[in-house]
């Protein structure tokens, strides 16, 4: 059933790959992430209540919604890693964690610089702000997780299972403005009625949205390139290639 | 499926779906303290199934739409006092000092202080809270028939209608 599946698992194909696309997608997302910024930062009209200042929501909603998705694709290849054991979604673990953690960090500064003019403060312990923080420290715990043990492969199992049981907390960052009382607005765009955000303001965010998202592919491809020469330096692929250059 | 991957898919299928449960299980049992606030219905009412009421004294938060009409400043200081609504009973809030450029009537904020009767906050801390809409100011003209203000004319609209927009 996964027989067409296997070729990828192999890390010279994977590091081929990669290589391919990379370009395309780097490419693809900053074309995309100039084309969103500069029209949302620019040339949509003021909000109605905020003013200029709701403007933040172009890096602000993208970075939070790829935080959370970045973090369901690591934990889907820690799965991966843990039950089928296949080397290439072991190492891609470690190579998505650190732009998870980064589009997380991006989300928590962006919010709190909105939070204090709109809100009166900058940070409260409400149950969305407190849960993506946790989000925050999931990541940071897996990177460092995955170099605390001396045997490289124990520790990426234990960065690995990590990962996994954090999932747990995507639900909760999500639905944390609806189970509970929060000062965090609720959902303008994930969810399945019409998006309480005006047309004119909507198309450009979506465009962001799809700029983080292609330059979180970009960057894992990159870093799992780098990975893979890492852990593979010892192979004839490798050394074949390096003496070919 | 090999034997071994089909033990491992097991384990880690059973670790995940225990430690679900178990936070599932605290987050249920905390619902009432991870709430941010109460709403003025929770406040006056009493929260979930036993209808624990706040004690008089208890620091606690409020959050709520302020009422139309309900605002009302000292002149010589920045004393100011306002209610609340939800859906029903109406709670008073007390407070002193600077509101939030979103503070306004018919807007959610949250405020933070200490119970003083049963119905009455003195809040040492307010905040705004924005609603998940967006939308230009000639739409929101024409759907809700407010007018947007730029924060650099304030000044200005609020000299010439002094009892205009608090």
């Amino acid at each position: 059933m996964f027989k067409w599946l296997h070729p990828f698992a192999k890390p010279e194909t994977v590091y081929h790959l990669c290589g391919r696309f990379y370009p395309w997608l780097i490419s693809a997302g900053i074309l995309l992430l100039l084309l969103g910024n500069i029209w949302g930062l620019a040339f949509t009209p003021p909000d109605y209540q905020q003013g200029d200042s709701y403007r933040i929501i172009h890096i602000h909603v993208p970075s939070a919604i790829m935080s959370m998705g970045t973090y369901s694709a690591m934990a889907i290849a820690a799965f991966i890693a843990l039950v089928w054991q296949v080397k290439v979604a072991q190492w891609s673990v470690l190579a998505i964690a650190p732009v998870g953690a980064i589009y997380t960090a991006i989300a928590l500064i962006t919010g709190m610089a909105w939070g204090k003019p709109m809100w009166g403060t900058w940070w409260v312990w409400d149950a969305r702000l407190t849960s993506e923080l946790i989000l925050l420290f999931l990541y940071l715990g897996v990177i460092a997780l995955s170099g605390a043990f001396t045997d490289r492969q124990t520790g990426a199992k234990a960065a690995s299972l990590l990962a996994i049981v954090g999932v747990i907390n995507l639900p909760v960052i999500h639905f944390s403005v609806e189970w509970w009382n929060t000062l965090h607005q609720g959902a303008s765009i994930t969810k399945f009625a019409k998006p309480s955000i005006d047309p004119s303001m909507l198309w450009p965010l979506l465009i962001s949205i799809l700029a983080f998202k292609v330059i979180m592919l970009a960057l894992v491809c990159l870093r799992l390139r780098t990975a893979i020469l890492l852990n593979e330096q010892h192979r004839p692929w490798v050394k074949a290639m390096a003496k070919g250059q | 499926m090999h034997p071994r991957r089909q033990k491992r898919l097991i384990a880690v299928v059973l670790v995940i779906s225990l430690l679900a449960s178990a936070i599932g299980a605290m987050l249920y049992a905390l619902q009432q303290n991870i709430d941010l606030f109460y709403t003025p219905s929770q406040l006056v009412d009493g929260l979930g199934k036993d209808k624990i009421k706040p004690q008089v004294g208890q620091r606690l938060r409020i959050g709520g739409m302020v009422v139309n009409g309900s605002v009302t400043r000292d002149p010589d200081s920045l004393k100011v006092s306002f209610d609340l609504v939800d859906t029903g009973p109406i709670v008073r809030v007390t407070y002193e000092g600077i509101l939030p450029d979103l503070f306004r009537e018919g807007q959610g904020i949250v405020a933070q202080g200490v119970l003083i009767d049963d119905t009455t906050i003195a809040a040492s801390e307010v905040l705004a809270k924005h609603d998940e809409e967006y939308m230009p100011p000639e739409v929101a003209e024409a759907l809700k028939g407010i007018k947007h203000v730029p924060p650099s004319q304030q000044g200005a609209a609020n000299a010439t209608s002094t009892e205009g927009r608090y």
